[in-house]
């Protein structure tokens, strides 16, 4: 091996490889629910799984499975498909590609296993409840929505009463489909581990803040697939501490995860799933590093609401006051706090038109960053699935500009 | 008609309406939905007014909205910042789709109208708990227009706004029915400017103006008829296109529209406690795609109107880029296809209507059915 390759081994995570197996591991268990006899349950990335967990029901991620299908590249064909039934081609490409995968049974894993029952949780979007009534309809089964009021500028006494009093109705759905009592024990175990999974994930993510980072955004977005599937598991919680450990390690033998990092970036908005490779050889070959962004941290950025001794009563505000369900101007001082945090030269902001709630606002949230983090902001047309809104030499020339923008500025 | 002069003017100018409501010490608040409760605006003093796109071209809004937002949305945003709104006195948004809830965000943030309230009512209408929840919007949103006036909304006073109310939704029902029954009495264009201008005018003028229109047309015999048609869809906010129907052959003998009768229908009880006959009222409207009743209640809903006004096919008006509607077209489609009733789809946008290619493709359809 020359010096270059042992030097590109050396930068490599060893975790990767664990990771997939797990994911492996958790997809075949989905599979094969039914000789198992386990329930399978969807459920949006951001819903409350952690009664399902309790009630060992096998959670699935429709949302998890659109970002699988965008990294194999095959979004395009499946997109048209669902095209060809009747969706418009402006609809969520997370949306479009699950309703056809459903009947086609295509992507990289041949579709999901056929759902017991759906769990809907709008406190990411409206297009989530839209997509649960297609499917329920198609696999005339039985439908929960947990409704979280947007907080605009306040969880309110209202909301609050209202999203604690569906936990109960949650949970009297679940013994109903399952035929089984729930068991409250089992549960304030499962908080406490899920609680520990969020909190480790968040050591993990803030593990970049050092200089040089000891992974990317795009390490993030591979290894956030655990937190959003197997919350409330030990799986998840041992794979971060190990995850962790591999960072804190790194960060002591000085293993930066691009080689001359020079340049610190935060990115915002769902990942670009099919140009991934691409955009992160690009930004590293402008010695840059996407040290943070705005998406993973959904994961724990309400961990502040969350008591894990009385998880059941903490969550309805957990749940509620996550990233994308509250005013734009919360969501620019968050991004604010995160400039600080991790030290960051220049913000780069996917505008995705699959995703309203994410990307409106966002030319908002721009400028409130210019002028008060007063670095530059660069915002990319895309779409996070369908490559069809990408266009590669339009987006090469913007980040060249704006990476000599960062240059002159430093 | 001396009275459809009145409605054609207050459409083509909400200001002006807004201006002389404040001769009569009613301040102009404005609205997003057909879920704003309008008779709480009414009742605490103030003049409930939705909202349209002046369709003016998109330049301010630009900077604050990507082009793949709905026409509305972005219309009304460069109506407020060129300055065209400065007639409100405050805006209410309930909550409905996710391009309305970034809309009040960026309105919160960037207007400076002296009120502004967010409704954030709930997204499932079929539990005790969304009820509740309803009724407690309802409510903190009156403490909110309580504050906004200096006066209490007394019991009585809303009372009689709900029969207000009432009385012009219930002759706006007539006059669909009227239609229905008599297609030609009016034409499309001004039935839209007589359902558009009641969200508009003058609430103590409207109670006048529409019984009075409903008594004229009742008298009216039979006039010319066409292919009975059916509109589904947001909003249909452009009279051309009433007309191009109607030189394609149509008459619109009913609409799923929430500038229509998903705003009108359903009369609220006027012997209950006021508050509660409220919420059961919006809380049991006919759903809007925003929303959720059950799966399958907008698809049993449009074959039942179809059914009901005997119509010979189905217009889908969806706006590019609406994702309530976008998402639930194909069932709907799929609904009316089993019981054999004839449907198309188009698309508009506010801002460019292609009246050429839209005629063609409709006198298509309407030889078709
Ligand atoms: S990408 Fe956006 S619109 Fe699509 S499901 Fe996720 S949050 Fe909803
Ligand atoms: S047309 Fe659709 S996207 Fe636009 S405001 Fe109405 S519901 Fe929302």
């Amino acid at each position: 091996m020359n010096d270059k390759l042992v030097e590109k081994e050396k930068q490599k995570i060893t975790s990767a490889k664990k990771m997939r197996d797990i994911m492996t591991t958790y997809y075949i268990d989905a599979m094969s629910a039914k000789e198992n006899n386990k329930l399978v349950a969807w459920i949006t990335s951001g819903g409350p799984v952690e009664p399902l967990i309790a009630m060992d029901i096998i959670p699935v991620y429709p949302e998890n499975h659109g970002a699988m299908i965008g990294s194999s590249k095959m979004g395009e064909d499946l997109c048209m498909k669902a095209e060809d039934m009747g969706y418009s081609n402006d609809l969520c490409s997370y949306a479009r590609t699950d309703i056809s995968c459903a009947i086609v049974k295509g992507g990289p894993i041949g579709g999901l296993p056929e759902p017991d029952m759906l769990i809907c949780c709008n406190n990411i979007c409206g297009t989530v409840l839209k997509w649960y009534e297609i499917q329920a309809r198609f696999f005339n089964v039985p439908l929960f929505i947990f409704d979280t009021p947007v907080c605009h500028t306040e969880f309110s006494p209202e909301i609050a009463k209202y999203v604690r009093t569906q936990i109960d109705e949650y949970i009297a759905f679940l013994e109903k489909v399952t035929k089984k009592s729930f068991d409250h024990d089992k549960m304030a175990e499962v908080g406490k581990i899920s609680y520990q999974g969020q909190l480790l994930w968040q050591k993990v993510l803030n593990t970049t803040a050092n200089r040089p980072s000891p992974m990317t955004a795009f390490d993030a977005f591979f290894f956030l697939a655990l937190i959003v599937t197997l919350r409330g598991t030990m799986i998840a919680v041992d794979f971060y501490k190990e995850l962790l450990l591999e960072m804190k390690e790194r960060i002591k033998n000085g293993i930066s995860i691009v080689p001359n990092e020079k340049y610190r970036l935060l990115w915002d908005n769902l990942p670009i799933w099919y140009q991934l490779k691409w955009l992160s050889s690009k930004f590293s070959d402008h010695d840059a590093c996407l040290v943070a962004d705005t998406y993973t941290s959904a994961w724990c950025s309400s961990l502040k609401y969350i008591d894990e001794n009385d998880f059941l009563n903490s969550i309805a505000e957990g749940y509620t006051r996550i990233y994308l369900n509250i005013g734009v101007d919360q969501m620019a001082d968050q991004v604010i706090e995160m400039i600080k945090f991790y030290n960051i030269d220049g913000f780069v902001m996917h505008s995705n038109r699959s995703c309203k709630p994410y990307s409106f606002g966002q030319l908002d949230i721009k400028r409130i960053v210019e002028s008060k983090a007063n670095i530059p902001v660069l915002m990319i047309e895309a779409d996070m699935t369908d490559p069809r809104a990408f266009s590669q030499s339009q987006v090469e020339t913007r980040i060249d500009a704006f990476m000599e923008i960062i240059n002159q500025g430093k | 008609m001396q009275e459809l002069k009145i409605f054609h003017e207050a459409i083509q100018n909400p200001g002006s309406v807004a201006l002389k409501m404040k001769e009569k010490k009613r301040k102009t608040i404005g609205y997003l939905c057909s879920y704003a409760p309008e008779e709480l605006i009414y009742a605490a003093g103030f003049h409930p007014m939705r909202l349209f796109s002046s369709k003016a071209e998109i330049n301010l809004a630009e900077s604050h909205l990507q082009a793949y937002c709905c026409s509305l949305v972005r219309g009304i945003l460069e109506d407020s910042l060129s300055g065209k709104l400065d007639y409100l006195d405050g805006t209410v948004f309930p909550h409905t789709c996710d391009s309305i809830q970034r809309l009040s965000d960026i309105w919160r943030i960037k207007t400076k109208y002296e009120f502004f309230a967010d409704v954030i009512m709930p997204a499932k209408l079929n539990t005790q708990s969304a009820k509740n929840y309803m009724r407690d919007v309802l409510i903190k949103f009156t403490t909110d227009l309580e504050k906004a006036c200096g006066e209490k909304i007394t019991r009585s006073a809303l009372k009689k706004s709900i029969a207000k109310f009432n009385l012009i939704k219930t002759n706006l029902k007539k006059l669909y029915e009227l239609r229905s029954q008599n297609p030609g009495i009016l034409k499309g264009a001004d039935i839209h400017a007589i359902v558009k201008g009641s969200m508009i005018m003058d609430r103590d003028q409207l109670v006048e103006l529409l019984p009075a229109i409903v008594s004229k047309v009742s008298d009216v015999s039979a006039l010319d008829q066409g292919k009975r048609l059916v509109l589904s869809g947001s909003i249909c906010d452009s009279p051309d296109i009433y007309d191009i129907i109607e030189q394609a052959g149509g008459v619109v003998v009913g609409d799923d529209l929430c500038t229509g009768q998903r705003w009108f229908d359903g009369k609220i009880p006027e012997n209950e406690e006021p508050m509660e006959a409220l919420t059961t009222r919006y809380f049991e409207r006919i759903v809007c795609p925003a929303k959720h009743s059950s799966t399958i209640a907008r698809g049993e809903n449009i074959v039942k109107l179809a059914k009901q006004t005997e119509a010979d096919g189905v217009i889908f008006i969806i706006l590019k880029f609406c994702d309530p509607h976008g998402f639930d077209y194909p069932y709907m489609k799929e609904f009316l296809d089993k019981e054999g009733i004839k449907n198309i789809l188009i698309e508009i946008d506010d801002h460019s209507l292609n009246s050429g290619q839209l005629s063609t493709r409709l006198e298509t359809f309407m030889h078709m059915i």
